[in-house]
């Protein structure tokens, strides 16, 4: 890789790293995995808005949140935890699953 | 066994379809075994380190570290098989002749293997580390024994090997004349669909905000996360729920490689396609 070349990807990757600009940032939710359990599993959100879902992994293991409906696939770290953005949603339900448990780690996002 | 099976298995298949284009891209390279191995090896390697860090990857950038990361390595890839196929427009025609004549070692398509290894290497390392955390995971629960998830994961590289396996020999049967435009057909479509999928990490982590609505949503048709879904989103970037920004990104993508084609190609002189 040539110099100067690599000064344009290290120029892209910071353009990309610049922090999004949030004006009233989108309401945030906050969701407990434990023992490969989401609380709460129905999580209700406003139909139409940005909203972003906290989930706070308090296993020890990785879970990947995962939701084609959500288009989402996000990995937590065990004992970490991650934001989840959801784009504007219409009213419905939206199954979402902790993809490495998922007989027991599933939930719903309901837009209303 | 079963959760094992079915997570290497799809982890595995996406990663080797992938492989199985480039080896069928890389046709009668000399030592292209070697480069592709090399991307596998790497892959893994690669796979295993973001396992490793994947909290500290994750807490980078406001939380959007995973996405940024992600978005990268796609667009990286995107920009090697785009390479790859303007490389192969301005020369592919004197490898075409070439390719028939047995046993003549083909120096042409050596150029872009590094390209394509590395391309390799970015699929392995995704769909890997996805493998390596889900592994942890299981082992560290103790629970299922470690025959049980042994079993699962070989059973789950066969089976992923296989259908990747028969994508390629599906591939090598089209005949020569058609096949260089059938390769460099699918590796558009492929660069495109790793375009579109860098664009939803982007909007996932929250740094693409224009046209973020799903324009339809043919899931009830055709499920994404079905096997016929998976298999599409990997080879061709389906996906039910499409973004303004991802149909844009997969558009352009698709045609500023048509157009590099056919710029590049545009000098030579032109021969009769070989029959």
């Amino acid at each position: 890789m040539t110099a100067r070349r690599r000064m344009a990807w290290a120029g892209l990757v910071l353009a990309l790293a610049a922090p999004p600009v949030l004006a009233d940032g989108p309401a945030r939710i906050e969701v407990e995995l434990k023992d490969h359990v989401f609380t709460p599993s129905t999580i209700e959100v406003p139909a139409g808005q940005r909203v972003e879902i906290l989930v706070r992994n308090r296993d020890g293991t990785a879970e990947e949140f995962d939701s084609t409906a959500l288009k989402v696939e996000k990995v937590i770290a065990g004992g970490g935890e991650g934001v989840v953005r959801l784009h504007p949603l219409d009213p419905g339900e939206y199954p979402f699953i902790g993809e490495y448990h998922s007989d027991t780690a599933k939930g719903v996002v309901v837009a209303k | 066994m079963l959760a094992s099976l079915i997570i290497v298995f799809r982890e595995v298949l996406e990663a080797g379809l992938i492989v199985g284009i480039v080896l069928a891209a890389t046709r009668g390279v000399v030592r292209r075994g070697v480069w592709v191995g090399l991307g596998i090896a790497g892959g893994v390697i690669g796979a295993c380190l973001v396992a490793a860090f994947a909290g500290a990857l994750a807490d980078l950038f406001d939380g959007s570290g995973q996405e940024l990361f992600n978005a990268a390595v796609l667009g990286v890839a995107v920009l090697m098989l785009t390479w790859h196929n303007v490389w192969m427009a301005s020369h592919g025609r004197e490898m075409a002749a070439e390719m028939r004549a047995v046993g003549q070692e083909v120096q042409a398509g050596r150029r872009t293997l590094a390209a394509l290894a590395l391309v390799v290497g970015v699929a392995v390392l995704r769909e890997g580390s996805e493998v390596v955390l889900f592994l942890y995971g299981v082992i560290a629960a103790g629970g299922t024994t470690a025959a049980g998830v042994a079993a699962g994961v070989g059973l789950g590289i066969a089976a992923g090997a296989l259908v990747s396996g028969l994508l390629y020999f599906g591939l090598l049967a089209i005949p020569v004349r058609h096949f260089f435009r059938a390769t460099t057909g699918l590796i558009t479509l492929l660069a495109a669909g790793l375009a579109s999928q860098a664009v939803a990490f982007l909007e996932q982590g929250g740094y693409a905000d224009a046209w973020s609505t799903p324009l339809w949503n043919s899931n009830a048709a055709l499920p994404e996360d079905g096997i016929l879904g998976r298999v599409l989103h990997t080879l061709v970037g389906y996906t039910d729920q499409p973004t303004g920004m991802q149909l844009t990104a997969y558009l352009a993508v698709v045609a500023v490689i048509l157009l590099l084609m056919r710029a590049v190609s545009g000098g030579q002189p032109r021969r009769a396609a070989a029959g």
